[in-house]
């Protein structure tokens, strides 16, 4: 069969899946007073379009902050205003200022669900299918199944199709930045980047790898002759493309103050609800919330977060490849999820992403790693109904990555891209020479504890005395995991030697 | 590395040269040695073949084996869970009435004692199934009152908690592993003799392919709902068995399920001849032409004794009631129109839409007289009677003399000019495009029928695979109005390419050296469905004539529909008796 239509096939896998799912429930389906995300992104709409520009970030008596108020950048309102206009054709009370407050109705969740299905067809999917074309050095099969891999990634689709966000526009963003800058078309990398960090503040994570990736190819083309060139091209390209989306927003200081305020909420706290980070995890054992003030716990995550990305941002900085690049999006991504300020669950979908660009190169590991990532979130994922959809799709993950990588028989050190630090290693600790074994039971010990939980957290009510029980035990599960997952990229960024690479050409 | 064709499919060796069953077969069990040598009579070829290729097939099954587990790590058990998973996430789409039909027996069943399972109307939704598939509801109310005891009080209609939706559906979903079963055993049927080829391009896969993620089987079951999965499941493995050589279970297989659900008789002559002719028969003059003295009556005995016993294990408590009478009168209610709320895309469709042009062209010319015309609104609305105002009005009888007349060229094909397993499908698939072009009140999943045997040869020849792509393309789209609801239509619409794509691309590449499959009219036809649907779905609601011809759309649909698979029909059947006599001519 030809490439293109087992292509389509897979896309076409990827829409059934994902729509099958939004057929389900929402986030805040039916409870009032504050509903949920759904609710957020509908007040949006209203918000954007009843209200003018200059008033969207601000509390006025027409805008209440405090319900839902806008707290992303501009692209993410002029996405809703947008759909508002969509909105206002087919039924006007959908986006009634003040009256459509927690407007439910089938029509409605219909025209929603078809609005996040459109955009993640216009951005994400499209991004994902061109990502898999320009794999090198791979086969017709293994692209198509990286695609397959990708599409049907749980975490993604679950928040999106079911708990409901608009996460694919930001992550398709960011991921036709990654596509340009393999391409070695970093001005539009940086549009495209610049996009994403505009549609959603989260994207923030994959932000250093970006600069240090670049800056190393300035600094690798001399910093006085071409490489400043490209340097100063690449900041113009950015500024102006901030420039343009906060176009509305420039005309005063304080416009663009309060917009920023918006974004970056330090008030909020450490940590919400039950978060599989660092922070959560310790609170376990030690309340951090109550015993350091707002500002030091500011300034710990913040010290924590930058040691643990600095050794892979240095790393792609003096050596800039675009597999580096990859990984170190990997690494960094995952450092800001478990280390810093006000992180979601949600978020480590922003790790998922560049894990998902990596699931041919390392495909044990990268299922492992977006298993627990679909399993970390799982809390959210039953407070909105979806438990029938979260073990359908995970089931549905695991069979794929099973059946297209055979990933049980990728678990040797070369498989995992830890050749050159075995070599160094296993000189003094000879007795994980049985390496693939220990891997794979690892792998099998971490499904099982996985699924039981899941099935506790699903059909047993936690004891009266700890009533958070199953959650806190499925983040700390999930936190130990991602730590272990830290160090495991860590390891192939730093290890990841010119020489191995050069062997592996020759070869 | 392509071969010719008829060397290349065990299930396609013309003639009389029954290689490809009888390899089939020994993988399962070898027939005891008097068999054998009563086979050598019948098919001196094939006993040549036989005995050569004992120890030769041991081998090639180790390496089917081996190519179907190994390779990329069981591809069919990957693609069976898949689609069980893709039929778990579609609980909670829309279920038509059916689903109240089957909830409705389940509490019947639970209930109340056999003697007024056939009586209960307090539902308009009686039980009208054969007893097997009453007791089979009854087996599964013994689970159902651990979901939800309410869904199963009699007077609690149209009850549908998600305990008892998600009860329901489950069902569907586990028993089709019956039916995952049977399309295993007929993949085996297909010998992978191209090992070490790509396995995308094996007619195994694709074959599993098409039967696990059949997009009819998917929508009926798991979306309308209906319990054809493992019903099917029952007649693909008498199938199989039958290319095994065992016909005995085969048989068997096939009672049991007309006691499931009797529509399944369409495709009895079939079975009858087949097993008549080439079983009971041991033998052939050397002309292939019959031979009475190799009659077995050992063998009629054995097939006459097990259809009576699961007849007798089915129908008996009811002759003893004296129920019988009632019985058949729930399961052939006649009094139901001739055609279905919506026109199955059979030849009544064209009749009636050909009615319906004479009627609109003789009231604007004034042929006809208007006081006479019945206002009768066609399509839509409730089961009920369309009367004819211009050509003759249709009785039952009518469509049972047209049935019969015909299926009775295939299964005469059948008994003149036996070809082994192949010809026993070939007439099956016929009886049941036959029937459901001229039966009476058929329903549009019935398609299903012809559409899943068909997918056994299509990937045998090039011939049945573009008949093949025509007869699922056409078939599935009637299936549409079957989802009418919003939030599915994206559903309807992504399965239906995913599975369409899928037949497509696969099959081309599976006979890349034939040429091109379909020819630029048929490329046309299907092509012109596309547009159809865009009219139908978006154009026509949002266009003025909703109110005034709110029926056009159905109408549009199942005549174009129509037409489709009345062309399949007449090319198969003349693809099948062409084909024979070339045959005979050979023979000569």
């Amino acid at each position: 069969m030809d490439k293109w239509s087992l292509m389509t096939i897979a896309v076409l896998l990827g829409l059934t899946v994902r729509w099958t799912i939004s057929l389900g429930s929402y986030s805040g389906a039916g409870k009032p007073p504050m509903y949920g995300d759904y609710e957020a992104q509908r007040h949006w709409q209203e918000v954007t379009y009843n209200i003018p520009i200059k008033q969207w970030y601000f509390n006025t008596s027409d805008n209440n902050l405090q319900y839902w108020g806008l707290d992303y950048p501009p692209l993410t309102a002029y996405h809703s205003l947008l759909c508002a206009y969509v909105a206002n054709l087919i039924n006007p009370d959908w986006i009634a200022l003040h009256t459509s407050r927690g407007y439910e109705s089938q029509p409605h969740k219909l025209f929603m669900r078809a609005t996040v299905f459109i955009a993640d067809l216009l951005v994400y999917i499209p991004a994902v299918i061109m990502y898999c074309c320009y794999l090198k050095e791979t086969s017709t099969k293994k692209k198509v199944s990286t695609a397959l891999c990708v599409l049907l990634y749980p975490g993604l689709i679950l928040i999106d199709h079911g708990h409901f966000q608009y996460n694919s526009v930001s992550l398709g963003f960011a991921l036709w930045g990654v596509l340009f800058l393999s391409n070695n078309w970093d001005l539009l990398g940086s549009v495209a980047f610049c996009l994403a960090i505009n549609y959603k503040q989260m994207e923030l994570y994959h932000s250093l790898p970006f600069f240090c990736y670049l800056l190393g190819k300035c600094f690798k083309r001399g910093l006085t002759g071409k490489g400043l060139v490209l340097l100063i091209k690449i900041a113009v390209t950015v500024v102006a493309a901030f420039a343009m989306c906060w176009l509305p927003f420039c005309t005063e200081a304080e416009q663009i103050l309060q917009v920023l305020r918006r974004l970056f909420p330090i008030d909020r706290g450490l940590f919400e609800d039950k978060v599989a980070n660092v922070w959560c995890s310790l609170s376990v054992l030690i309340k951090i919330k109550n015993i350091l003030s707002p500002q030091t716990q500011l300034k710990l995550s913040f010290a924590f977060t930058f040691l643990s990305l600095l050794p892979a941002c240095i790393k792609l900085t003096l050596q800039p490849s675009l597999r580096g690049f990859k990984f170190a999006l990997v690494s960094c991504a995952l450092s800001f999820f478990l280390f810093s300020f006000q992180v979601h669950e949600k978020s480590v979908l922003l790790v998922s992403l560049p894990v998902c660009l990596i699931i041919n190169e390392i495909p044990f590991m990268a299922t492992w790693f977006l298993l627990v990532s679909t399993f970390s979130m799982l809390p959210l994922l039953l407070k909105d109904g979806l438990l029938l959809a979260y073990t359908g799709t995970t089931l549905a993950f695991l069979t794929v990555c099973t059946a297209s990588f055979s990933i049980f028989e990728k678990t040797s050190a070369e498989d995992l891209q830890l050749k050159s630090f075995s070599l160094s290693i296993w000189g003094y600790i000879p007795w994980l020479k049985p390496f693939p074994k220990f891997v794979k039971n690892l792998f099998l010990i971490s499904i099982t504890l996985m699924g039981v939980l899941s099935l506790m957290s699903a059909m047993l009510n936690p004891p009266q005395r700890l009533p958070d029980l199953f959650p806190i035990s499925v983040s700390v599960v999930s936190c130990l995991h991602f730590l272990f997952f830290l160090m495991y990229f860590n390891i192939v960024v730093l290890w990841d030697s010119r020489n191995s690479r050069n062997q592996k050409k020759t070869n | 590395m392509r071969s010719d064709t008829s060397e290349r499919f065990s299930l396609a060796g013309g003639g009389y040269v029954m290689c490809p069953a009888i390899q089939a077969s020994a993988c399962v069990r070898r027939p005891p040695p008097f068999e054998r040598s009563r086979r050598a009579h019948r098919f001196p070829s094939a006993h040549a073949q036989w005995r050569l290729s004992g120890p030769v097939r041991a081998g090639g099954r180790d390496m089917a084996v081996a190519a179907a587990g190994g390779g990329s790590g069981g591809w069919f058990p990957a693609l069976a869970f898949g689609v069980s998973l893709l039929k778990c996430l579609l609980i909670p789409t829309y279920h038509s009435t059916d689903f109240e039909v089957h909830r409705n027996w389940l509490a019947i069943t639970h209930n109340l004692p056999v003697s007024q399972w056939y009586y209960e109307a307090t539902s308009e939704w009686t039980l009208d199934y054969p007893p097997f598939f009453a007791w089979f509801e009854c087996a599964l109310s013994h689970v159902a009152k651990y979901f939800d005891p309410e869904m199963l009080v009699i007077q609690n209609l149209y009850y549908a908690s998600y305990a008892t939706v998600l009860f329901q559906r489950l069902s569907v979903i586990l028993t089709d592993t019956l039916f995952i079963y049977a399309v295993r055993e007929c993949c085996r049927c297909v010998n992978g003799k191209r090992i070490g080829k790509d396995l995308l391009e094996k007619p195994m896969f694709v074959l599993a392919v098409l039967l696990l993620w059949n997009f009819g089987l998917l929508i009926v079951d798991h979306i309308h709902f209906q319990y054809n999965g493992f019903l099917f499941g029952l007649m693909l493995l008498s199938v199989a068995r039958l290319f095994q050589e065992r016909h005995l279970e085969g048989a068997a297989l096939f009672a049991v399920l007309l006691h499931f659900k009797h529509i399944y008789i369409y495709v009895a002559p079939a079975y009858g001849v087949y097993l008549l002719r080439s079983y009971c028969f041991t033998g052939n003059k050397a002309d292939g032409s019959l031979k009475w003295s190799s009659f077995s009556f050992l063998r009629i005995t054995l097939l006459g004794l097990i259809v009576c016993l699961v007849s007798a294990l089915s129908l008996g408590p009811f002759i003893v009631l004296g129920q019988l009478p009632q019985l058949i009168s729930r399961l052939f209610p006649f009094k139901r129109g001739l055609c279905h709320a919506y026109w199955a895309p059979n030849f009544w469709a064209l009749y009636n839409a050909v009615d319906k042009a004479l009627a609109v062209i003789g009231l604007k010319y004034k042929f006809l007289d208007p006081e006479k015309m019945q206002k009768a609104a066609m399509t839509g609305g409730l089961v009920q009677e369309f009367q004819h105002t211009v050509l003759p009005s249709v009785t039952p009888f009518a469509t049972l003399i047209c049935t019969v007349v015909s299926i009775l060229p295939s299964v005469f094909c059948l008994w003149f000019k036996p070809q082994g397993p192949r010809g026993f499908l070939q007439c099956l698939i016929l009886c049941a495009l036959s029937s459901f072009m001229f039966g009476w009140h058929v329903h549009e999943k019935a398609i299903l029928l012809a559409i899943l045997p068909l997918s056994l040869l299509s990937v045998q020849r090039a011939k049945y695979a573009s008949l093949y792509l025509i007869l699922t393309t056409t078939g599935h789209f009637s299936l549409f109005p079957l989802l009418f609801t919003a939030p599915e239509l994206p559903i309807k619409i992504l399965l239906m390419l995913l599975f369409t794509v899928y037949s497509f691309s696969s099959l081309r590449t599976l006979f890349r050296k034939n040429g091109p499959l379909l020819n630029w009219l048929e490329i046309l036809y299907l092509t012109a469905l596309v547009p159809l649907e865009i009219f139908c779905e978006i154009v026509f609601p949002l266009s003025p004539w909703k109110l005034k011809l709110p029926f056009i759309p159905l109408l549009l649909s199942s005549v174009y529909c129509a037409l489709g698979i009345t062309y399949a029909w007449l090319k198969l059947y003349v693809s099948v008796l062409t084909e024979s006599a070339t045959v005979r001519q050979k023979a000569e």
